[in-house]
């Protein structure tokens, strides 16, 4: 079947359930780490304007699966990708797409906040300056400006743009990391458990943030908490040895889950 | 199913479960009680009943803290979640039942002993067994999670709706032969009313069973047929 | 509802029943093993701290004397009987370099003794006062203004080294004269001069700045310091660059194989060999096969570097391996390609490390000596090299060159140079540690 059927396929169905269009589609998607296979023939649909979130025990597959989408696995050594992963109908594993290229659409951030140890100001301005999206340096300002205010940091820092990064707080600091995969204007947002490492009210504004981005971004993330993911995702995908077990709306996810052994994880079961 | 990793949630679980089934047991008792008082016009048993109402109150309490609780403590997920919410709708439900059995036991006092005449309470009696077949019913169906059964609960509670309907055109004849009846059978008749909520109420409790096994709320509409809905104002007091 | 006066009701711990497990931990054994530890440290941490305060003490208490030079103050005129007898000067100009100015020294001395220089012995005596550098003191001086013949000038002239050496009290004075290098007139002498403060210990500038000499008193280090000087610039040229490029490659592009695996274990091994073995490289490569000058700072600076750049490479690669991957993760995730991630990111956060260990490996070569006397670094140069291709001395050789000396002045200017070569490496530290912090303070 080739891509613009399923595409069209899509946008039918999409329209017919009242459903978001599918953003990024994995089909038969395998990983190996050299002899050891970490993912086994995962399908599944990531939706526009929607939070996915991918739970399941550690060392299931879903941060592998995770960095598949924005090929985060190429650094790795030995990591071995098969199947096909497509951003809007193209195929991200086509040997003609660019990886930096494809960086820049589908941004991450990461499990502890990594501010680049620099200036508030430069740790966003790096993206943009490398992928050449501001010419002059008042586009540069205001590129700036706007990633943080989308942040919901700009209020936080706004007088001390010039300060190191890595002088904010940990919730700041992984603001700040989300702002600056904003700047670059990506499509998806891969977050890998981003409140892991934050307090509560912390992890409270980077989940409030996380609903609003939602409006103009898709955005998929990993998370080991269970009540995290019902509260900010719309899709939930759970992940077992390695094995999509089941995917479906959050809603029926956390109340009526269909598998045994989603049943068993999340109601803390798990052996 | 397995047991979770946190053991002690297991047995908050059991505890929860072992509560609602005291709580059915007393008001099935209730029920039966404040029936048989009212066919033997046992003023006595009649004050019991009230007695042991206020004793299915603080089971509920009991289980409303308890439940809440372990949602604020074990942030439950999935089944666990709805057998917890089942939970505190049918502990719910049972104290309503006691209520109303409380309410019959309240009526046996005030007709004071003077029972007219049998027959005319045979309709009743019929009625409350029915009514508490379908509570015992649905409680074995509660404690053995059996969502069929108690689909099959709510689906006879169409029995119990025409037979009050035809006990409430009964008791107007009544009524009508002989004036001097009609403070008894209006009384009778309130009780009818009361044994038809309970039977309400089982109905309510089967579609929480049938909610927290399959996560299904029964929504489509069930068969009805107790169209003379009138007289509902006397249902709470 | 709990409170907090539940804890006023609770039992303390003491009251309830005995239920504590007696466990044999022997706490007066542990604190007495820790005790024992800490002390046999801390004597560690003396004994290292006693050997460098002995060598300090040593090199220090032999050599602070050599920074001080004995001179004497002389009225000498500059006497055109003595200096141009024959007029020539204007068409012989060999005549001025020839003038036996040494004579000049020697009558000023007498008339400031108020001796009879005429005297034979008494000349020589009072000649054997004065330091044979005087010669070239003096030429300079006509030489660069010839209109300075028949005039006087007061002038500083260095005394001999044994007249040094007694003045600064390193000639056991107490055995018959016949048995040491200054006689009891000069000595005489020596303390009335001294007495009137016209003989009397000065700072020795030319101990900076002379070349090779086999005068104690006018030998210097110029010479050495310059081709250390040379040699390090060319070591840093040459080594930092190439090891930080090598080690980026290593770290962060090449795959992880075989090939790369024997190519780490022989930088490790390449750090470990005897620097000797680069110095006989250095000889076969650079001087017998591609033809360089011996004795040339540019060739002591090409071994060097090749023997600095393991330590260089090793350091480079520890410090690109400490900087944390989630700031490389970030880098790629923000779709900076692998280059970018490196220059922009990785290699900032790792030069305070590679930094420090440049200069290590700097000071490593600077003390270095093996290698350079096999490329003919040992040489007796007493003009100043003009570029890296010119002879020079490094300035540990200039050390193992003076400690064979004979004389004793050469043994106080031994500990100077050690001195000199000390305070070297201190500042190459104190500049690598003030760079490390000034990096460090830019994050």
């Amino acid at each position: 079947m080739s891509d613009t059927m399923e595409m069209a396929e899509d946008t039918a169905a999409a329209a017919q359930a009242g459903a978001k269009p599918v953003m990024m589609r994995g089909r038969d998607v395998c990983v190996f780490y050299g002899e050891k296979q970490a993912l086994f023939g995962v399908d599944l649909d990531v939706r526009a304007n929607e939070v996915t979130a991918l739970i399941g025990p550690s060392g299931c597959g879903k941060s592998t699966f995770l960095r598949c989408l924005n090929r985060m696995n190429d650094t790795i050594d030995g990591c071995r990708v098969k199947g096909k992963i497509t951003l809007q109908g193209a195929d991200i594993y086509d040997p003609k797409v660019d990886v930096v290229e494809l960086r820049a659409s589908v941004g991450m951030v990461f499990q502890k906040p990594n501010p680049f140890p620099k200036s508030i100001f430069e740790n966003i301005a790096y993206g943009p300056r490398i992928h050449g999206l501001a010419k002059t340096k008042a586009e540069m300002e205001e590129i700036v400006a706007t990633s943080l205010q989308k942040a919901g940091l700009f209020e936080e820092v706004k007088d001390r743009l010039d300060e190191p990064g890595t002088g904010l707080s940990g919730g700041q600091q992984q603001r700040l990391c989300i702002a600056r995969a904003i700047a670059v204007s990506p499509e998806v947002i891969l977050m890998d458990e981003p409140c892991s490492a934050l307090d509560p009210i912390a992890t409270a504004r980077v989940e409030e943030l996380i609903d609003e981005l939602r409006e103009n971004y898709t955005i998929v993330i990993v998370t080991h908490s269970m009540q995290q993911a019902a509260r900010v995702s719309q899709r939930t995908a759970f992940f077992h040895l390695g094995n999509l077990v089941e995917e479906g709306p959050t809603d029926d996810i956390f109340t009526s889950p269909q598998d045994k052994r989603t049943q068993d994880y999340i109601t803390g079961r798990f052996g | 199913m397995s047991e979770h990793i946190v053991t002690a949630f297991d047995q908050d679980l059991k505890q929860l479960a072992g509560k609602i089934a005291e709580m059915g047991g007393l008001a099935e008792t209730i029920v039966n009680d404040s029936i048989t008082a009212l066919m033997r016009m046992d003023g006595e048993l009649a004050q019991s009943v009230i007695q042991a109402d206020r004793r299915l109150d603080a089971l509920q309490f009991h289980i409303e803290d308890q439940s809440v609780l372990m949602i604020a403590r074990r942030q439950p997920m999935a089944g666990d979640l709805r057998q917890i919410v089942a939970a505190m709708r049918t502990c719910n439900e049972l104290e309503r039942v006691g209520d109303l059995a409380k309410n019959i036991a309240k009526r046996v006092i005030a007709i004071g002993g003077e029972l007219r005449s049998k027959k005319l309470a045979i309709g009743v009696e019929h009625m409350a067994e029915l009514a508490m077949v379908q509570l015992k019913t649905v409680l074995d169906a509660y404690t053995q999670a059996d969502a069929e059964t108690a689909k099959l609960v709510r689906e006879r509670d169409e029995e119990i709706d025409r037979l009050y309907t035809s006990l409430f055109r009964e008791l107007l004849t009544y009524m009508m032969e002989d004036p001097r009846n009609i403070t008894f059978c209006a009384h009778l008749l309130f009780c009818a009313k009361n044994i038809e909520r309970i039977g309400d109420h089982a109905t309510n409790i089967a579609e929480n069973v049938h909610y927290m096994i399959t996560g299904q709320q029964l929504t489509d509409e069930r068969p009805r047929s107790d169209e003379i809905e009138l007289a509902d104002f006397d249902s709470d007091n | 509802m709990t409170d907090m006066t539940v804890s006023g009701s609770a039992p303390e711990a003491s009251q309830m029943p005995e239920k504590r497990v007696w466990r044999d931990i022997g706490i007066k054994r542990r604190y007495a093993a820790e005790r024992r530890f800490k002390t046999y440290g801390l004597v560690a941490v003396l004994i290292g701290l006693a050997c460098l305060a002995m060598l300090l003490f040593s090199v220090v208490s032999k050599g602070y004397t050599a920074f001080q030079q004995t001179s004497i103050r002389l009225d000498i005129t500059f006497d055109k009987k003595i200096i141009d007898p024959q007029g020539q000067a204007t068409s012989n100009n060999r005549v001025l370099l020839m003038a036996n100015y040494p004579l000049l020294a020697t009558r000023a001395l007498a008339k400031t003794l108020g001796v009879d220089e005429s005297d034979r012995k008494v000349r020589r005596e009072l000649s054997g006062m004065i330091s044979n550098g005087v010669r070239t003191q003096l030429r300079d001086m006509v030489l660069n203004d010839v209109a300075i013949i028949g005039k006087t000038r007061t002038i500083w002239v260095l005394a001999a080294a044994d007249v040094d050496s007694a003045y600064k009290g390193q000639i056991d004075l107490s055995v018959d004269q016949s048995r040491r290098k200054v006689n009891d007139q000069q000595v005489e002498w020596m303390n009335k001069l001294a007495g009137e403060g016209i003989l009397t210990g000065r700072f020795n500038t030319g101990i900076f700045l002379n070349g090779a000499s086999s005068r104690p008193e006018t030998a210097g280090m110029g010479v050495a310091m310059i081709g250390s000087m040379y040699m390090m610039a060319i070591v840093l040229v040459l080594a930092l660059p190439i090891g930080v490029a090598a080690s980026i490659y290593l770290e962060e592009f090449a795959p992880k194989n075989r090939w790369t695996d024997l190519i780490e274990v022989n930088i490790n091994n390449l750090a470990a060999v005897p620097s000797i073995v680069f110095g006989l490289l250095g000889l076969a490569v650079f001087i017998n096969f591609a033809g360089l000058p011996r004795s040339a700072s540019l060739v002591g600076g090409l071994v060097l570097s090749l023997m600095t750049l393991p330590t260089i490479i090793i350091a480079t690669r520890a410090a690109l391996k400490a900087v944390p991957p989630s700031i490389r993760a970030a880098a790629l995730g923000i779709g900076a390609s692998k280059m970018q991630m490196v220059f922009h990111h990785v290699l900032p956060l790792a030069a305070p490390g590679i930094l420090t260990g440049t200069i290590i490996g700097l000071a490593q070569a600077l003390g270095e000596t093996a290698p350079l006397l096999l490329i003919g670094m040992v040489a007796f140069v007493a003009d100043f090299p003009a570029t890296p291709m010119d002879p020079a001395t490094a300035l540990p050789v200039q050390i193992y060159m003076w400690a064979n000396e004979a004389e004793r002045a050469f043994v106080e200017r031994t500990s100077g140079a050690i001195i000199i070569l000390l305070m070297f490496l201190a500042a190459m530290n104190i500049t690598a540690i003030i760079l490390r912090r000034r990096f460090e303070r830019r994050w």
